[in-house]
């Protein structure tokens, strides 16, 4: 029986020195435990919350249109010097959020909750190369996921479509209803019929992706109308300014607009919601996440993720079952998916992704990056820049997407790299006994034994099969 | 990083890299020299394009009033479009394709959509990339279906196709062998290290294969002579997975595809993709984000036929994206998910200086769901010709194996000089 390394390997995020015999008692109440209670907030010391970056960022991008009105004045001034005023206050806390995920990832002693924390992250994704948000990728997955990891699908559906970084990726900021009191106003003062005026209206990005990619899947039965009935009644779920266009609630915080809000009752999903502000949004979030389409999506989801890429039949209907029994009760989903015989299989099926593998090595050594540069390299390098599966529909969980030969390439040359800097000291041996367990292969072994150096044995067995994949 | 070291470093690999083909692996040549002097480029251009930016149809009489701040002005006017044939005209980004429509060597299409109807990107992409009529998981993609029916057919241990990605795209995945490249990050693989695993990986078929392929295109790019990684490495950061994002990654993407298409034995098919269309605010016109990309795009295009010289009056590129976007602006300066749009052919071998579009008009009857631009033309029947007349392959694989179920969608002809 090889229960321990499945749970630490496939459940978790790879084993530290320890971490095996830790879980060999009871595997399965060594994940059970993790399960429940609060999971921490990332790293080792508190990131700036998104409401601060924000104001921060507001305040850089007045400071750079001063800059670019100074710069039309002064024929001398260098009109590059206005471009990176958005990065460069958003990149320092990029770069701790990054290190967080990191450090969480490398120490924690809940593995299992951790990486159901990517999950989430994932399963809500948004992409920091979308300008406005490159500063606030990371707050979502911990102020909107992570202190809802082990509670309802509810709480963290709502945390998350009312986090500003999810309004402003999905550019729900500023849609309008078309008989808005703002739409209606702004109509008035457009009198010059010559003159064109903008038009006033929806934004349908984030309400579709919501029933396409957070709740419902693509296939759970709602159609266009659905999805310009939704986009109407989110109208108004925005993001608080102290100044500008649309002043109003506080800075970088959620904020309902009422006067952008489509007054009136609306039909969602062949249901009738009565007008009622930012309530009406609400009470259909409660109904998707209700829907046995959701059920559905969430538990094929979660075990392609933990059982195969393509998940058993079984499995799914099992954890669907018990997220309704639950009513999206999120560690009952979580327990049905440990009692599965099915995730217990004893191969590693998993191809793990680059951001698996990072973490599974810092995991094997012991080690947790100090400073941003010891990851933010290995992740590029890797094709798996934090934070940037460039669409919200995350990055993918399946191996085709990652197993390309010149990925593997890529792989080769980071895994040399990291060998050359961690063999001082670690006898390869020992490495593969407290890293893999019963899981490391007696190829594998003979392998690390006939290595010409100690570097290359370390390399060796980060590239084996059985280390590559969870 | 001393490049000159380097090189001689990746010679030694290469000399390596053959001994190791020839002990450890199976012994197989580079891309197969099949001795067919056409080539086919597909750019897939994902996140949903707005065909009605790209390819304004400035002679509707209800495009301004729908795409309002977001329209092309019509050619002659300040900043409008470049002028194709008095009703259609190209973004003015497209200055490159501009010159090759007037060289005859581009074909704009419009209303053209792929049979995927409703609105999702991943769906919309995967039947772009399937060839099927709905999307299907992960099934396998027409361009490596059509691998197989090629002239001289697969030759099981080479590749004629490569996608400039560090994972294969769904248009290229399947049976038939074929590449995945993108810029190395670090030149140097220890040799000995892949001898060796190349022995570990003996008793596990999918990292065997995997490891030969990764073999192979590392020797592939030491054995092409004018491979831009030195350029791409001193100016960028390291290598990036995944599809091109930027500006400059279509660029290097490009003049990687085309420098991989020269050299000796080189593909003759290379994929090479996009991001960054969808865009669901402040779009902008003739000036502005979709500008940006679409300049990005036009100057990748032009180092790709810069890229092929000789080789580009033998050469399609086909460029495509999954579905259109609405006609009319939304609420925050952009457009949202609609059906139809535009796509490109353009190269040497192309009977261009044409717009082949069988308009339905923007009328709010005219249009799908009263919002999108209806399409009139199935994606099937460009690729299909292209496929036909330019790769040579017969229209019974192309019915049958490649897309299946794309009776009502015939080939058009003439796409290619004959």
């Amino acid at each position: 029986m090889v229960h321990a390394e499945i749970a630490v390997l496939r459940f978790g995020l790879g084993a530290r020195p320890g971490e095996l015999a830790a879980a060999a008692g009871d595997a399965r109440a060594w994940l059970h435990e993790q399960i429940r209670g609060p999971v921490p907030p990332a790293g080792s010391s508190p990131l700036a919350p998104s409401d601060q970056i924000f104001a921060e960022v507001m305040a850089a991008r007045r400071e750079k249109r001063e800059m670019r009105r100074a710069a039309a004045a002064a024929t001398d001034a260098d009109p590059k010097a206005t471009q990176n005023v958005l990065r460069d206050a958003y990149r320092p806390h990029y770069r701790a959020q990054v290190l967080a995920r990191a450090q969480s990832a490398a120490l924690t002693s809940r593995p299992f909750a951790e990486r159901l924390v990517h999950f989430w992250a994932n399963h809500f994704a948004i992409s920091s190369d979308k300008g406005i948000i490159f500063g606030l990728a990371g707050t979502l997955e911990n102020e909107a996921v992570r202190p809802h990891v082990n509670g309802r699908f509810l709480e963290m559906l709502r945390a998350v479509e009312q986090h500003p970084a999810m309004i402003a990726f999905l550019d729900n900021q500023a849609s309008m209803g078309p008989d808005s009191a703002a739409a209606l106003l702004a109509k008035r003062r457009s009198v010059r019929p010559d003159q064109p005026h903008r038009e006033f209206g929806i934004n349908e990005n984030l309400a579709r992706e919501i029933l396409e990619l957070h709740t419902l899947g693509v296939d759970g039965g709602y159609t266009q109308k659905d999805v310009t009935s939704f986009a109407e009644i989110i109208t108004g779920w925005s993001i608080g300014d102290a100044d500008g266009r649309f002043a109003g609630g506080q800075t970088g915080r959620f904020f309902f607009r009422d006067n952008l809000h489509e007054p009136g009752a609306k039909t969602f999903l062949g249901k009738r919601y009565p007008d009622g502000g930012l309530g009406q949004g609400e009470a259909v979030l409660e109904q998707l996440a209700r829907h046995p389409s959701t059920a559905r999506f969430i538990a094929t989801k979660l075990a392609r993720h933990f059982v195969a890429d393509e998940p058993p039949p079984a499995v799914v209907d099992r954890l669907a079952r018990a997220y309704l029994a639950s009513d999206g009760d999120l560690p009952a989903v979580y327990a049905a998916l440990i009692d599965s015989g099915e995730a217990w299989g004893p191969e590693p099926r998993k191809f793990k992704t680059p951001e698996d593998l990072v973490f599974s090595t810092m995991r094997a050594f012991g080690t947790a990056p100090g400073k941003p540069e010891d990851v933010l390299r290995s992740f590029e390098l890797l094709g798996q820049r934090q934070y940037t599966p460039g669409s919200p529909a995350g990055w993918p969980d399946v191996a085709k997407a990652w197993d390309g030969s010149d990925a593997l390439m890529h792989r080769i040359l980071w895994a040399s790299s990291v060998a050359e800097r961690f063999d001082r000291g670690v006898d390869p041996l020992d490495l593969a006994a407290s890293s893999l367990g019963r899981y490391a292969r007696p190829e594998t072994l003979t392998a690390l034994r006939r290595a010409a150096s100690g570097a290359q044995a370390v390399a060796l067995l980060l590239m084996s099969p059985e280390f590559q994949r969870r | 990083m001393n490049r000159f070291q380097s090189s001689i470093s990746r010679r030694r690999f290469l000399w390596k890299a053959g001994a190791l083909a020839a002990s450890t692996l199976a012994p197989r040549m580079l891309f197969a020299s099949t001795g067919a002097p056409e080539r086919l480029v597909v750019v897939v251009l994902r996140g949903a394009l707005d065909g009605l930016a790209a390819v304004p149809p400035h002679g509707d009489r209800d495009y301004a009033d729908l795409h309002r701040e977001l329209a092309i002005a019509p050619p002659g006017v300040a900043d409008g479009a470049l002028a194709l044939d008095g009703f259609f005209g190209l973004h003015p980004s497209f200055r490159f394709l501009h010159e090759r429509y007037l060289a005859k060597e581009l074909v704009v299409m419009h209303a053209v959509a792929s049979p995927y109807r409703e609105r999702s990107h991943f769906d919309g992409q995967n039947v772009l990339e399937n060839g099927l009529t709905r999307p299907i998981g992960t099934a396998d993609g027409w361009l490596n279906r059509a691998l197989a029916a090629l002239p001289g057919g697969v030759h099981p241990l080479s590749e004629r196709a490569v996608a400039i990605s560090q994972n294969l795209p769904l248009i290229l995945r399947g049976d038939a062998p074929v590449l995945s490249m993108s810029p190395a990050a670090a030149p140097d693989v220890d040799e000995d290290l892949l001898t060796r695993l190349a022995d570990l990986y003996s008793k596990d078929p999918w990292f065997s294969a995997r490891l030969s392929e990764a073999v192979q295109g590392e020797a592939m790019m030491d054995a092409t002579p004018d491979i831009p990684s030195s350029k791409i490495m001193a100016g960028a950061p390291p290598a990036k997975a995944g599809p091109a994002r930027g500006t400059d990654r279509v660029g290097s993407a490009a003049r990687m595809a085309a420098a991989l298409m020269r050299s000796d034995g080189g593909p003759e098919i290379a994929v090479i993709e996009a991001m960054g269309w969808d865009t669901h605010a402040n779009q902008g016109a003739s000036s502005g984000t979709l500008a940006q990309r679409l300049a990005g795009l036009d100057n990748g295009l032009r180092g790709l036929a810069e890229g092929l010289g000789p080789l580009w009056s033998q050469t399609a590129v086909l460029v495509v994206t999954e579905f259109g976007r609405t006609a009319a602006v939304n609420g925050t300066r952009g457009t949202d998910h609609g059906t139809g749009g535009c796509a490109f052919l353009a190269g040497g071998a192309v009977r261009g200086g044409r717009v082949i579009a069988d308009w339905p008009g923007l009328s709010r009857n005219a249009l799908l769901d009263g919002r999108d631009l209806r399409p009139t033309l199935d994606l099937r029947s460009v690729f299909k010709a292209v496929l036909g007349e330019h790769l040579r392959i017969d229209g019974g694989s192309l019915a049958s194996r490649v897309f299946p179920d794309s009776g009502g969608a015939h080939p058009l002809q003439g796409l290619v000089r004959a």
